[in-house]
């Protein structure tokens, strides 16, 4: 594409001084205000969040140039730092929602000032299309969307041009938060239906170079493999103006050059940093960084109860006792990690979740118990690790193997690439012992319970199966949290957990994000992607 | 002329089994790469069924045969197939990408050139010399780093301490945009569009990348350029011309290295291709925008049809390169005569 | 044989680069072979509350990120990376060699056949071969070294194709072959000891590649399983610490590594003047 080209595309209004500026001052790019520039170790394979093969870091760019229904609020943690708030959801393209008495209807009232880049009104039709999209095509989207009790089209009716009605088969607390995770954003159906073909009715080949939505930002530039542009979209009022007029999102593979260029000046923004990083750049006190522990996520090892001798409870326990998990919590989290070991309760007495286990590293316990089951001599086995996941995941397996080495389990690892390892670990489910590290959108116990503890579902890494456990589960998933019973079942869930620990958890773990000090609103977000609204950047 | 004609046909038909080879073993290879595309692309909590659902869509729940026959059918129509990882066209990707490859290992070469031949000539003209060991230890210690590693150390020394070289991100500084596409190197591009600015921004990119290529191939080219010399030498020609009382300058320069430049520039097409590979791990330290991280990216995600993609293409290339240097040998070698 | 041994001393005291190349390759084969005895520390110990510690006097290396004793994993990681380059240059050796030799031996369709094969090999840009290897067959010790070997083979069958064409119609083979020597019994004691000299040449400098090829698989996370020491793995580790001001964790094993290759790549130099005497200067 020819420079003065991408310009006018680009819809840059005052192309031609931005240009030398452009040009002549790529030092101090990052110093520039009003721009962006990120750095990240993963680039994005897709502009559409439906279409199949498109990969996480991607869902960043359907967060920010698409709108949803609704979306979370942001709260104030207790550092001063930015968190998304699970408990507030605020209107977007709705302006205002009612639910029936039963629960079991959601009727939306869509905003006069929704509007897409076109600049033609969001209609009920639009969001119908959008949501029908997302459960027809299949894959993730599909599976997210049921979370929510979504699953057929005929759910979702465009009762007039700007009212949208969705029907549930019964009342579920988790129905309205999830039309605020990534899924369900809402597309210019008009643009895309007249790209679809009859083959692909959906326009997935259009949408997944050229996005057509309403957002705060548009996607202007994307070299694959190297960087994607955004720029503002002046346009939009669906909340305060953003801040930022352009965000420049650079690939680095490197870590280590990642740091390198937020240490030098040379980008603003860098997200995901490791542990190491986060805590030397933090006490090195020139860059900012904003972290805390991701919501509903633990990083765990799972003992898969379909390979002897993890069958016996017992032996889970004693391996519970024997994991080194203060070292694992210096050493490879550099204590960005709460720590969920050494509980005072073996019953736990609320409902909170995730809350410390009732083990501590206790080699003597852990021999007796691995004697009591019948090892006294220990065993072989083999402690699987994700390799694109091998900087926190490496030094825990060695420290695991070596904790472990010393009540006579002799353990061989293996480190698996990070393309194979859902199918390992997750589908098929065949790695004895392993390192996991699920962490649940919607911030419920019971949906941490339903994706990880419930028989045959993806992230029961672990082949656990528990009669209670199960029926638990489906009682309580869209129960109200208002529901006396409610607290009850979550703590007979976590009882249960806590005592069969087929995943013994290690550590909360902390989404961590390094930026300059003039970079500013950064909010931690459950879908752990950067979210470019209320992001500012002021020089001081 | 014929005769050269015939032997550049010879040279093409020779090729021929060996892309067919390439194209079979490409395949086999990329089918056995473990875990299953289908689940990696189906998402972060996609079902069994969505799970088929992808495979039906990726072709992968046809036999390997199957597959194989698609495969080369495309292939004759010029379609190589849609990269899983990035979702474009992997001829799309490849045509991208190969100039920036292209172009770093140019440069790379170049720079070694530079060095490697008056080291070589040096040694030559000193044998068993202290100058003739010090060239062998210093280009055996380039070919014995780590292109990686010397990459990183690069890296460290002259942006991170020194802040000399710019930001190692790939081919432009952030904020430049590349030069009008004539030839897909950037250096080249921004001079003919006559943009001084982007050239100086270019050229500041690609100085470490290709400096740490070039060490690398140092010791084929000086190895080969000192033998050579010391053959050219001993011959009877420079002899003669020494004894007719030449100055030793006009020895050396007219011809003795003129007759040493046929056997290096030989070593120089082994070298290229050579270099074309090494390019994969030094792309990934420079974020290099190459068909080396391209593949490297694509492999671990049993992305077969870049993979594919990749093998092929980099197995052409060096088909071409070989080909090239053998027609440029054949045409400026004057012990091959024009008509035979 | 005197003969040989008088060449070799003249080379070697005429080039000390090379005897001072087989110097340490005798200190690189002794701590391979006793470097678990000679290690002041456990290199597998982790000590989480020493780890990244600079060099000192306790740990001449530094430690890494869980405490461990660089000094100790250098020395003992010799071993491994050894083992590796041997068994892998062994390897293909051998069956690059006998491919090799008949090919040479008989040429016609045999030849055509070894010929086509290695070039087809070859035109594979080598390290992606080898990525595409390791993993396709998965990472561990054994599969490196198979890979290694594949992108190694065809050396050896051009270099004893090209010998062993050589020396098909020599003296001393006709004469073998008209007191009724077999085939297979001429390549065996005949032909394949006279290939020996130029292959050794090969063997040394592939000894080199083959301990970059394997560090360079770690570098991308398709090396060596750990815990085990290894140099290349060792320098990727530490590749990451360099920024962070931890520079020791990459350097001595990257030097390690550097120094170990350069002797192989210096040996093999040392070879070729004294299999070579024509090149003799």
């Amino acid at each position: 594409m020819r420079r003065r080209d991408f310009l006018k595309t680009a819809g840059i209004a005052a192309g031609a001084s931005v240009l030398p500026f452009l040009r002549y001052l790529p030092a101090h790019a990052a110093s520039r205000e009003g721009t962006l520039v990120v750095v990240t170790g993963d680039g994005i394979n897709s502009l559409d969040l439906h279409r199949k093969g498109t990969n996480r870091p991607s869902y960043q760019v359907t967060v920010n140039i698409y709108d949803r229904l609704v979306r979370f609020g942001v709260k104030t943690l207790p550092d001063g730092s930015l968190s998304y708030d699970s408990t507030k959801i605020e209107p977007e393209v709705a302006e205002s929602w009612s639910i029936s008495e039963d629960g079991m209807s959601l009727t939306f009232k869509i905003s006069p000032k929704a509007k897409f880049w076109d600049g033609t009104q969001i209609t009920a039709e639009d969001v119908k299309w959008s949501f029908d999209r997302a459960v027809s095509l299949g894959g993730f989207p599909g599976v997210q969307m049921k979370a929510g009790s979504m699953s057929d089209p005929s759910q979702f009716v465009a009762v007039d041009a700007m009212t949208f009605r969705i029907d549930l088969p019964h009342a579920s607390k988790l129905a309205l938060p999830d039309l605020a995770v990534p899924v369900p954003f809402i597309i210019n159906s008009k643009v895309a239906k007249e790209h679809a073909t009859e083959a692909d009715p959906w326009a997935t080949e259009y949408l997944h170079q050229t996005p057509a939505g309403s957002g705060p930002f548009k996607l202007t530039r994307w070299d694959p493999g190297q960087q994607f542009l955004y720029e503002r979209n002046d346009a939009w009022e669906l909340g305060p103006k953003p801040a930022l007029e352009r965000v420049i999102v650079r690939e680095v593979p490197s870590a280590a050059t990642r740091r390198a260029l937020l240490e030098k000046g040379d980008a603003d923004f860098y997200m995901d940093v490791p542990p190491k990083d986060a805590k030397e750049l933090m006490e090195g006190g020139k860059l900012k960084v904003s972290g805390a522990p991701i919501d509903n996520c633990l990083h765990v090892l799972g003992l898969n109860v379909n390979f002897a001798p993890f069958d016996n409870k017992l032996v889970r326990q004693a391996i519970a006792y024997a994991v080194p998990y203060a070292e694992i919590l210096q050493a490879s989290a550099y204590g960005r990690g709460k720590p969920m070991f050494g509980g005072a309760e073996a019953e736990p007495s609320t409902a909170e979740w995730p809350q410390p286990f009732p083990y501590a590293t206790d080699l003597e316990k852990a021999k007796s118990l691995l004697t009591e089951a019948g090892f006294p001599d220990g065993f072989e086995t083999t402690l699987s690790y994700n390799l694109g996941l091998a900087d926190w995941q490496e030094p825990t397996a060695l420290l695991i193997q070596e904790a472990l080495g010393k009540i006579g389990i002799s353990v061989t690892l293996d480190k698996i690439p990070g393309a194979n390892w859902r199918t390992a670990a997750l589908v098929e489910k065949r790695l004895p012992m392993h390192l996991e590290n699920f962490g649940g959108w919607l911030n419920y116990p019971d949906y941490y319970f339903f994706w990880a503890y419930q028989d045959g579902h993806l992230f029961n890494s672990s082949n656990y199966r528990n009669d209670e456990i199960e029926a638990l589960v489906v009682e309580t998933l869209h129960m109200d949290v208002a529901d006396p019973k409610y607290d009850d079942n979550v703590k007979r869930m976590i009882a249960i957990a806590f005592d069969e620990v087929p995943r013994i958890p290690l550590y909360q773990p902390y989404l961590d994000a390094a930026m300059q000090p003039s970079v500013d609103g950064y909010v931690a977000w459950f879908h752990r992607q950067l979210g470019l609204l209320g992001i500012s950047k002021v020089q001081a | 002329m014929r005769t050269k004609l015939a032997q550049v046909g010879r040279r093409l038909l020779q090729a021929v089994p060996s892309v067919i080879g390439i194209i079979v073993i490409s395949f086999a290879l990329t089918r056995a790469l473990p875990g299953d595309p289908a689940v990696y692309f189906a998402g972060a909590m996609a079902d069994e069924k969505s799970i088929a659902e992808v495979r039906v869509a990726l072709g992968l729940d046809r036999s390997w045969i199957e597959q194989f026959f698609i495969y080369v059918g495309n292939l004759f129509s010029g379609n190589l197939g849609v990269s899983l990882n990035t979702g474009r066209p992997v001829l799309t990707e490849l045509m991208t990408r190969l100039p920036a490859s292209l172009e770093l290992t140019f440069t790379g070469l170049g720079i070694a050139i530079l060095i490697a031949v008056p080291l070589g000539v040096l040694a030559a003209v000193r044998p068993g010399s202290w100058i003739d060991h010090m060239c062998r230890v210093l280009v055996t210690a380039g070919v014995s780093l780590p292109t990686f590693f010397t990459g990183l150390f690069l890296i460290y020394l002259f942006y991170y301490l020194l802040g000399l070289a710019p930001s190692p991100l790939g081919r432009l500084d952030i904020l430049f945009f590349p030069p009008e596409h004539v030839t897909g190197f950037y250096t080249l591009d921004s001079l003919i569009a006559g943009d001084g600015e982007t050239f100086v921004a270019a050229l500041k990119q690609i100085v470490l990348p290709a400096l740490t290529l070039g060490l690398f191939a140092l010791a084929p080219i000086a190895r080969m350029t000192r033998a050579a010399m010391l053959n050219a030498l001993a011959s009877d020609f420079v002899r003669t011309a020494r004894a007719n009382g030449l100055s030793s300058a006009t020895v050396l320069g007219t011809y003795a290295f003129r007759n040493a430049a046929l056997p290096v520039l030989t070593t120089l097409g082994m070298v290229f291709s050579f270099l074309l590979g090494a390019n994969v791990l030094v792309e990934k330290v420079f974020s290099w925008p190459g068909i080396g991280s391209f593949a490297i990216e694509a492999l671990i995600a049993s992305d077969y049809a870049a993979v594919q993609g990749f093998v092929l293409s980099m197995a052409l290339l060096f088909v071409l390169v070989n080909l090239a240097i053998d027609t440029l040998l054949t045409l400026i070698d004057p012990r091959i005569g024009l008509d035979g | 044989m005197l003969r040989f041994a008088k060449h070799a001393r003249y080379v070697l005291s005429e080039n000390p680069v090379t005897a001072g190349a087989f110097l340490f390759f005798t200190l690189l084969i002794l701590l391979a072979v006793f470097g678990p005895w000679i290690a002041p520390h456990d290199p597998l110990a982790t000590n989480a509350s020493n780890a990244l510690q600079a060099p000192t006097w306790a740990h001449p290396f530094g430690t890494d990120h869980l405490g461990r004793d660089v000094f100790s994993r250098v020395i003992v990681a010799t071993r491994l990376d050894l083992g590796i380059a041997v068994s892998a240059v062994a390897l293909s050796f051998v069956i690059g060699s006998a491919l090799g030799c008949s090919a040479g031996f008989w040429g016609g369709w045999t030849d055509r056949i070894v010929g086509r094969v290695s070039d087809t090999i070859m035109a594979f840009p080598l390290f992606v071969l080898a990525m595409g290897v390791v993993a396709a067959l998965g990472n561990s010790v054994e599969n490196i070294i198979y890979a290694t070997a594949v992108i190694n083979l065809p050396f050896y069958a051009r270099v004893a194709r090209n010998e062993t064409s050589l020396r098909r119609e020599a003296g001393f083979v006709l004469a073998a072959r008209i007191s009724g020597g077999s085939d297979a019994r001429i390549l065996a004691t005949q032909v394949f000891p006279n290939i020996l000299p130029p292959m050794m040449v090969q063997i040394s400098l592939n000894m080199g590649w083959a301990i970059l090829n394997a560090a360079g698989l770690s570098f991308i996370g398709l090396g060596v399983r750990p815990p085990a020491a290894e140099w290349g793995i060792m320098v990727a580790e530490g590749a990451t610490y360099i920024v962070s001001g931890e520079w020791w964790l990459a350097l001595f094993p990257g030097a390690a590594l550097m120094l170990a290759v350069f002797c192989f790549n210096l040996m093999g130099d040392g070879l070729r003047d004294l299999v070579d005497p024509s090149r003799r200067t």
